[in-house]
């Protein structure tokens, strides 16, 4: 009913439409299908890429390295045996948190804004995912033996510790991967049909044909099809809350200082989702600058993920703050010394650098102006993605370099392959972003349509 | 047994294609197909044919992988038996997070499986994709399929009553 809308005198500041103007059925196909089809700017792409892809080598060499002489090559040792890979791998789970949070919690919750930016996010996780899967991989030391965490009747008569979360993050990551991987490929499908009848030449029209199955939009296959998705949605909800518990058990259950805490689980959810929305707002601001997409990923829709990265940074600080308040009505003296270390120990520039990142710089998104600019977003999300590596690397090192008994104390720092190997990943998730941008449309093409045609969604 | 044709009209709009729809199905149309850009509530209304049952694939999914977990977290804890803390073999607590993590994914991979087979995908030849205008029916356009062995199907019926609902085009495709 749009005439009576502007009977009434006063609108509620949401009215903004999650669409620009002017869109129609074949704009949206066109716009959105332009970029995989005839690859716009071109000089953005591949020196974005190509940088990527040098990252991408140098994590090969230094994975090779690695395999050639042993995890001696990290900065790990007795007492810090963790390092940087499991902080990576903490980290990249995070990350990938936030697409299935868009994807799927936010359909369950009817957020129509999730529409444009799904997608997109699905693919981050995806890809987050697999480069937080490689670490803990390579960590084992003997990684030709992976295969050990699995369960199969091996000659040995061994199975795997069903009490260790460790092996429960076996089966979650791996789960995780997988139904990210399923959803993403159903949401996909439709799309695909709409790449196959556009593509320009033969060989294009059959790879996406064939990967399209043969979807041809008929009335029955769509009720299945949104039934399936639905329900997709509605597994992936708890499970990308379970994933990041497991993690968080993985130090919660240990007795060391500073992890053995029940609030860890919610705690690494609420991080997860905090750094999760920063690499989305990384991601998407220069992505719909460059290829011309500012009329489906609107400043509003840059302005609710900033909400909700203000939103979930004040959770992850109340981590902060309920860490310190337990670790001094515990009353354990090592208890207590942990936190203390953390602000003012060897560790202090660390510390104070995740508080500036994590709680201090988000603040700045209670101002509607900065909500609304893209450069700062871009900048606040950046120095959040730093923050969350730096806070993973806090917790990681400095409950391990300090323990119960002095002469076990010890110190941690990096290596040129620790640093290698972080980087390089970066690099591998950047390039497989890259990929995708460049084969595969990135906005759900079905679902905007269906908004724009049937219009109730688009506010 | 040979497939029957279909008379197939093409829509330019979402609201042309509903009203064509309900039209057929008040005349007792049932072999009725449609095919659009996108899902929509209104046609899926219109249209004949069961609710889907993917939602009880998924369950069955779930149901199997839940049980499969839990029984071979059972079966591994009794096989190798080991005393960690003093807690007891079956310790059902902590045997959750896998049971949980594999009816997930049993329940995924059914409905992915369950999703194709009820859709009879992956399927690249299909009679309408002869069609040239199909190629529409995943950009813009919408396009309303009658089956000829529909027992309500009389050619002339069918044309009388679907002239004034503003098709682009009518074809009969043969399969």
């Amino acid at each position: 009913m749009p005439e009576s809308r502007y009977n009434q005198p006063t609108v509620p500041p949401s009215a903004e439409p999650l669409v620009g103007p002017g869109e129609t059925m074949e704009r949206i196909n066109a716009t959105i299908s332009r970029v995989p089809l005839t690859h716009p700017a071109p000089r953005f792409w591949w020196i974005g890429f190509g940088i990527a892809f040098v990252l991408v080598l140098v994590l090969l060499t230094a994975v090779s390295w690695l395999f050639l002489k042993g995890v001696g090559i990290w900065g790990i040792n007795i007492p810090v045996a963790w390092g940087f890979a499991i902080t990576n791998f903490v980290w990249w789970i995070g990350i990938g948190h936030a697409g299935t949070f868009i994807s799927a919690f936010l359909l369950l919750l009817h957020q129509h804004w999730r529409t444009s930016i799904n997608r997109m996010t699905e693919a981050m996780t995806l890809f987050a995912v697999a480069c937080a899967g490689m670490f803990p991989l390579l960590h084992l030391g003997r990684p030709q033996y992976f295969y050990w965490l699995l369960p199969y009747p091996d000659t040995m008569g061994l199975w795997p510790q069903w009490r260790s979360p460790l092996v429960w993050d076996v089966f979650a990551v791996s789960t995780y991967f997988t139904v990210s991987l399923i959803f993403w490929y159903i949401g996909l499908i439709p799309d695909l049909a709409v790449m196959r009848d556009r593509a320009p030449t033969l060989l294009r029209r059959r790879i996406y044909g064939i990967l399209s199955l043969g979807w041809r939009g008929d009335g029955r296959h769509w009720r299945h099809y949104e039934k399936a998705y639905l329900i997709l949605a509605g597994l992936a909800t708890p499970l990308v809350v379970s994933v990041h518990s497991v993690v968080g058990m993985d130090f919660a259950v240990a007795i060391v200082p500073g992890w053995h805490s029940t609030i860890f689980p919610p705690y690494f959810v609420a991080g997860a989702i905090f750094s999760g929305f920063a690499m989305v707002l990384t991601i998407t601001i220069p992505l719909r600058a460059v290829y011309g997409l500012k009329h489906y990923i609107t400043d509003r829709h840059l302005e609710l993920m900033a909400k909700i990265l203000m939103a979930t940074g004040w959770i992850v600080a109340y981590g902060y703050f309920s860490e310190f308040f337990m670790a001094w009505i515990s009353g354990d003296t090592f208890e207590r010394y942990i936190p203390i270390n953390r602000a003012t120990g060897a560790y202090w520039p660390e510390y104070w650098t995740l508080v500036i990142c994590n709680v201090l710089v988000p603040q700045a998104l209670w101002w509607r102006r900065i909500r609304r600019t893209p450069a700062l977003l871009f900048v606040i999300s950046l120095l959040v993605n730093v923050g969350m590596w730096v806070e993973r690397y806090v917790i990681v090192v400095t409950s391990l370099h300090r323990d119960f008994v002095p002469s076990s104390w010890g110190m941690f720092s990096g290596t040129r392959w620790d640093w290698a190997t972080f980087i390089g990943s970066v690099g591998l998730f950047f390039a497989l972003m890259y990929l995708f941008v460049r084969y595969i449309p990135s906005i759900s093409i079905t679902e905007m349509k269906r908004m724009v045609v049937t219009g109730e969604e688009t506010e | 047994m040979t497939a029957p044709s279909r008379i197939v009209f093409e829509y330019a709009a979402h609201d042309d294609l509903v009203g064509a729809l309900r039209r057929v199905r008040a005349e007792g149309y049932s072999h009725v197909e449609v095919y659009t850009p996108f899902p929509s509530d209104e046609i899926d209304e219109e249209l004949p044919g069961p609710p889907t049952p993917v939602g009880a694939v998924m369950l069955l999914g779930g149901v199997i992988g839940g049980c499969g977990a839990y029984f071979m977290e059972w079966y591994a804890a009794h096989d190798y038996p080991y005393n960690s803390g003093g807690r007891p073999l079956n310790s059902w607590p902590a045997f959750i997070p896998v049971t949980f993590e594999l009816t997930v994914l049993c329940s995924a991979i059914f409905g992915l499986l369950g999703l194709l087979w009820l859709c009879r995908l992956p399927r690249l030849d299909h009679p309408l994709f002869s069609l040239p205008q199909f190629i529409r029916a995943s950009q813009d356009r919408f396009f309303l399929a009658i089956r000829t062995d529909d027992p309500r199907f009389t050619p002339l019926g069918l044309e009388r009553l679907l002239e004034d609902s503003h098709p682009l085009s009518k074809q009969e495709v043969t399969s």
